[in-house]
């Protein structure tokens, strides 16, 4: 399960063969690449391209080597009636050592080029990672979380292969491209030419393949894109499906989306397959031509054109075509890549969150009325605002006082979706925030942690303006239940202590206690020690709230924002979350986001909200005697 | 396992085939040209024979142009035989997913049968067509190079036979080790994405819990653990590329050296020593190719066990030999059922139940969560079958019926129910394909959903989003009710279909049954007790079992649990929300 969730998620944006992307400025994104690669590795890069060098000039060598065992020791030997080997045997020794050099050299390129690569795509994780944890909520709301997990599993995959195998063949290529073509001009200028202008007849058919090839898989793309979105909608609702005998109908549209794949695939793969017998048989014509050419320079003597140099010319003709096939099969491969790496620059240069704030939550102890900082834990904590203008420093008491004073707030500029929202919760209230879905009362609760900026107006913490607040220190002191419980993969006790890292076992005990999960916990087949895994999805959603509140209860925070539960859960285990959630609310300022009646009729102050506005707000009695909304709600009675 | 996938070829099989004859004969014309070559610096350039150059050289050509064509046509019949069956794979795979019952739905997950059909289908077309067109050509090409060799000299080609008996050893032997330590990097590494996927779905509480340095920390950790185990295993990787460039070299020097020596003492001619060295290189490429094949097929292996299971897990469920097709009435009766979820397992999830519903009634069903209200319903339509009793519908075992005419008699509103993309229209119509306009808002009326849609501007031609994320919760309950009802069943069942629908709403639903559809047997499982308490009858369901049957004032007389879920749900524990 949890090896198939990872799966989906790497299929998310495109298959293996995707099409070539568009890539906005591939040099930038090179350069920033290989600018990534070199801070780190840079002597390790550096002795990577000496070795490429030098491995293909061994590799050169032994090909013009042809040569010199034709024209220098076989032809001159092959008159002689005792031919004396031992000057070719020292020669092939030379050549030897030099192989031997090319092979020593290449390894020490792999050897190197492991710890460039897997070392980038370490630190490339590391720091998209860390970056990440930083965005933003906002950037988890706007962004599909299968395309933020394909940045770590496709795109970092593309790039692997694209640092640790299409970079250093591409060198390897080019640099051998350059030294065949040196050694070919060396050996004879107007065959070069004939050879060179053979590439472009090579070159240019190559890209025509690849170009049809490449509208095709577009296209297979978008097809197996929407055979996709169908499969997983039919999937999800399989049971309906049955239910509603609909299956010849499922089946009829699978079949069109499904042949419009395969005739789409098939094109695609048939045209990129046309590219490896074109560029080979056209390599051979080369060949033949410059077999005849040669030959008629060779056999009239012209431009001094020796047999041996014919030999060798045409051998490197051959050896001249792999490695172009190569550049253009490399140079695809890197494109595809840098449209990854895009991806990852992106995610990497992400604005994270703004976090102004200097006040600070510290340890304090209380003389004499006057609070003092301390760094042992006192259990008294103060709000450290530093005044620049008076270079003073105050200590407010921590006591979990929350006004709103005239916010407004949109997730875009555009669209507002709170409106001149007032409120003051003293320091042990109950809110309760009451309306119909959308109305806006989880982003309330969004803003009081900072989850999200305002646009207008004024949120204060003991009086401080949020804004001023560290935003860490901030969420420190608000304690959260979220109706959707997230869990983390690791023991009971590590969730627990999630709300405070520094809890003893018995602290952690007793927060289970306080949440009413401490029963359940202890009849799991490890207790405190058992493992969680896939969100906790060994648990039933009732449990996971519990453990979620006992994760509140543990960090004693003096504010608390709770999301209670809805009809999903029964009502033998609704009461205790119930009870749980009560425990907690004791003594702090709790804003709740109420479902249940008598959550609310007991709050200090309740909140109607309509529309991202309050529209009334009072006691419980206060609001039935107003008889509006409220009253509506409650008695399910139009007034 | 790979009869069963490879029989899904079909119609593909001639061009499966023909794609390795095509390679076959390309790899022949390709295996003429060294020898070609040979000839033109032979006869032609050594012998000083323009004539020589060009008629070989013109032959070559002619022989390059064959290779051509068969090169090109296998590439056109893989790409045609590796789509093809990929497509049959996909259709044999969703054609056998259309009959798995319930509970073999439930032993697949959605995302892992989406990756069956997708990724993993597209791992064994890429491998098919790979096969197809390097499983034979490789082996062969390497072959047919070694012949030939062997007729220039047999004597210097054994030194490819020493050097290709080596490398295969040398390959088995990494292939085994390497293999090994890439399983488990690879388990560590989907370990570490799925650590990455519990952050960004958790965002929210690593903020509020200002734990983010603490994740940072432990995938940073997770990260080094993993970089480790990758420099090792490629560590034992970057052998092969020297083992082989080695031998490569090692055999050219050697056959360079012999062959020299065999020129001088006429043995041998320059242009034989050039296409010897020409086939060295062509054997040591297939040797390659041939492991990059493996290596594939490998790798192709797991997708294939996957996509096997798929295409051979049998229904549950099938339909009787002689199947009835027509439902007298809605009645229902339980005699002695129980039900397991797992075969064979003492655990029952339903316990000896017995239950007589008349038809047209309306039956409440109620308790708490996994008591196994809807392990109850469900063996009505038989989504799953019952472990030991029988449940009668119409007064026949529901095994006796035609499962489509069943299904077609009791109408089920699942608990998690999904809409379709599609307008309001067409989603309505899964109930009844041939529902006129007027019939759809008929039902919709019936299920209270008509006042909504007719106030969205596009009003029934509505679109639904995938999933129906653009109607609310207790919207998409309405929906779903209505389309339930455009089948006209003699039963309907609703699991927990108005939870979502707020309190006044709920009421005129069940007035509204009561009033327009009074022959149709309806069971209504819910949470508040205000949904069921004036039905004619409430089964309590506790533990897998019956324990209460009867009316509210009964229940309220004689049924604890009953009492007890009425006195917390009336006494301000009701629910409050989703009122709009």
């Amino acid at each position: 399960m949890a090896q198939e969730n990872v799966k989906e998620v790497k299929m998310g944006r495109r298959g293996p063969m995707g099409p070539r992307p568009k890539v906005e400025n591939p040099k930038l994104l090179l350069k920033r690449v290989m600018g990534y690669v070199f801070k780190y590795y840079g002597i390790h890069m550096v002795l990577v391209l000496c070795c490429i060098v030098i491995s293909v000039f061994a590799n050169l060598q032994g090909t013009l080597f042809m040569r010199t065992l034709i024209d220098s020791y076989i032809t001159p030997m092959m008159g002689e009636a005792n031919p004396d080997f031992a000057p070719l045997f020292g020669a092939i020794r030379r050549v030897a050592v030099v192989y031997a050099i090319g092979v020593a050299v290449s390894f020490l390129q792999q050897r190197l080029m492991i710890y460039v690569n897997q070392g980038t795509l370490k630190r490339m994780r590391n720091e998209l990672f860390s970056k990440m944890e930083y965005l933003p909520v906002k950037y988890f709301d706007t962004h599909a979380h299968g395309d933020i997990m394909s940045v770590y599993t496709n795109d970092i995959d593309t790039l692997r292969q694209m640092v640790s195998q299409s970079v250093p063949q591409f060198f390897n290529s080019a640099i051998t491209i350059v030294s065949i073509l040196v050694s070919m001009l060396a050996l004879n200028v107007p065959m070069t030419f004939l050879t060179l202008a053979m590439v472009a007849v090579m070159v240019f058919s190559a890209s025509q393949a690849t170009r049809v090839s490449g509208r095709n898989f577009v296209e297979q793309q978008r097809n197996l894109g929407s055979l996709n979105g169908f499969i997983e909608e039919t999937m999800t609702g399989q049971k309906v499906v049955k239910v509603f005998n609909h299956e010849d109908e499922s089946i009829e549209t699978f079949d069109e989306l499904n042949e419009a794949l395969y005739q789409s695939a098939y094109k695609a793969n048939a045209y990129a397959n046309l590219m490896g017998p074109i560029s080979m048989q056209l390599g051979n014509t080369s060949y033949v031509v410059c077999a005849m050419v040669g030959g008629l320079f060779a056999l009239n003597g012209y431009l001094g054109f020796t047999v041996g140099a014919l030999a060798s010319f045409l051998t490197l003709n051959r050896n001249f075509n792999m490695p172009i096939n190569q550049v253009t099969a490399q140079f695809n491969s890197i494109i595809m890549a840098l449209a990854g790496a895009e991806r990852i620059f992106r995610l990497m240069d992400e604005e994270p969150e703004t976090d102004e704030g200097y006040v600070t939550l510290v340890n304090a102890r209380e003389e004499n009325g006057v609070l003092t900082e301390t760094e042992e834990r006192t259990g008294k904590w103060a709000w450290k605002h530093y005044h620049k203008a008076t270079d003073t420093t105050d200590y407010v008491p921590l006591q979990g006082d929350v006004t709103f004073h005239g916010v407004d707030f949109g997730y875009t500029d555009d669209k507002m979706v709170l409106h001149d929202i007032v409120l003051h919760a003293l320091p042990g209230q109950k809110i309760a925030l009451v309306g119909s879905t959308g109305a806006g009362k989880t982003t309330i609760t969004n803003l009081i942690n900072r989850f999200y900026t305002i646009q207008d107006g004024k949120i204060r913490y003991d009086n401080i303006n949020v804004n001023k607040i560290k935003t860490q220190d901030l969420r420190r002191s608000l304690g959260m239940v979220l109706q959707d419980t997230h869990l983390f993969t690791g023991t009971v006790k590590e969730n627990i202590r999630y709300g405070n890292p520094d809890a003893t076992d018995e602290e952690v005990i007793a927060a289970a206690k306080l949440a009413n999960a401490d029963k359940f916990i202890k009849r799991l087949p490890e207790g405190y020690d058992t493992m969680l895994t896939g969100d906790g999805a060994n648990l039933s959603q009732g449990q996971r709230q519990l453990l979620a509140i006992a994760r509140a209860a543990i960090a004693d925070p003096p504010v608390l924002i709770l999301d209670e539960a809805t009809s999903s859960i029964d009502t033998r285990t609704e009461r205790l979350v119930q009870e749980g959630m009560d425990h907690l609310m004791k003594g702090r300022t709790t804003f709740v986001i109420a479902h249940r009646l008598s959550t609310v009729k007991n709050a200090d102050q309740i909140l109607v909200m309509e529309n991202g506005r309050i529209i009334e707000q009072g006691t419980h009695d206060e609001l039935i005697a107003l008889g509006k909304k409220y009253y509506q709600l409650y008695t399910g009675k139009t007034a | 396992m790979l009869k069963r996938l490879l029989a899904e070829v079909k119609e593909f099989k001639w061009v499966s085939i023909l794609t390795p004859v095509c390679m076959i004969g390309e790899v022949i014309a390709e295996m003429v040209i060294p020898r070609l070559m040979a000839r033109i610096v032979d006869d032609g350039i050594n012998a000083h024979n323009m004539q020589v150059i060009i008629s070989t050289g013109a032959v070559m050509i002619v022989v390059a142009l064959i290779a051509l064509l068969f090169g090109v046509l296998g590439g056109f019949f893989g790409a045609k035989a590796s789509a093809g069956f990929a497509r049959n794979l996909r259709k044999a795979m969703f054609d056998n997913i259309q009959t798995f019952s319930f509970a073999n739905i439930d032993k697949f997950s959605t995302s892992g049968l989406v990756t069956r059909l997708t990724t993993d289908v597209t791992n064994i077309q890429n491998a098919y067509q790979m096969i197809l067109r390097m499983a034979m050509r490789a082996p062969s090409s390497m072959i047919i190079a070694m012949v030939l060799s062997f007729t220039i000299s047999a004597r210097l080609s054994t030194i490819y036979l020493v050097a290709v008996i080596f490398l295969i050893f040398v390959a088995v032997f990494l292939m085994r080790r390497v293999t090994k330590y890439f399983r488990q990097v690879f388990e560590k590494y989907d370990a570490l994405n799925e650590s990455v996927q519990e952050n960004v779905r958790a965002i929210r509480v690593v903020k509020a819990f200002v734990r983010e340095d603490y994740e940072v920390s432990k995938f940073q950790k997770a990260a080094e653990n993993i970089y480790q185990m990758f420099v090792k295993a490629e560590k034992n990787m970057t052998v092969v590329m020297p083992v082989m460039m080695g031998t490569v070299y090692t055999c050219i020097l050697l056959i360079s050296y012999f062959g020299a020596r065999m020129i001088v003492s006429n043995a041998l001619s320059t242009g034989d020593l050039m296409s010897l060295l020409t086939y060295c290189m062509n054997i040591l490429m297939s040797l390659m190719m041939v492991s990059m094949v493996i290596v594939m097929i490998t790798m192709s292996q797991a997708s294939a066990k996957r996509i096997v299971e798929v295409m051979e897990e049998k229904s549950a469920i099938t339909n009787p030999a002689d199947p009835v097709y027509e439902v007298k009435d809605g009645s229902i009766s339980f005699q002695k059922v129980s039900f397991s979820y797992h075969e064979g397992s003492e655990e029952h999830v339903l316990k000896e139940i017995d239950l007589e519903i008349a038809s047209g009634q309306a039956i409440g069903i109620i308790g708490a969560t996994g008591s196994a209200k809807t392990s109850l319903v469900n063996m009505i339509s038989r989504l799953y079958d019952v472990s030991e009793g029988a449940v009668y519908v119409g007064g026949r075992d529901v095994r006796a019926y035609d499962l489509t005419t069943l299904r077609d008699a009791v109408s089920v509103g699942l608990q998690k129910n999904v809409l379709f993309s599609g307008t309001i229209y067409e989603n309505l119509r899964w109930g009844d394909k041939n529902a006129t306009e007027e019939a759809c808002r008929e039902a919709a009326r019936l299920a209270c959903a008509d006042e909504f849609i007719t106030q969205f501007p596009k009003g029934y031609e509505t679109k639904i989003e995938q999933g129906g994320t653009n109607v609310s919760g207790g919207q998409k309950q309405r929906l779903c009710i209505a389309r339930a009802l455009l089948k006209k069943p003699k039963i309907l069942i609703l699991d927990d279909s108005t939870s979502a629908v707020d309190t006044a709403t709920d009421a005129r639903i069940r007035q509204a049954f009561k009033e327009k559809i009074p022959d149709t047997t309806k069971l209504i499982i819910a949470q508040r007790i205000a949904s069921v308490m004036d039905l004619d009858k409430i089964i309590v369901m506790d533990d897998g079992r019956v324990n209460g049957f009867g009316t509210h004032a009964e229940l309220m007389e004689n049924n604890e649990i009953y009492r007890e879920l009425y006195e917390s749900q009336t006494s301000g524990a009701r629910d409050f929300d989703e009122a709009s």
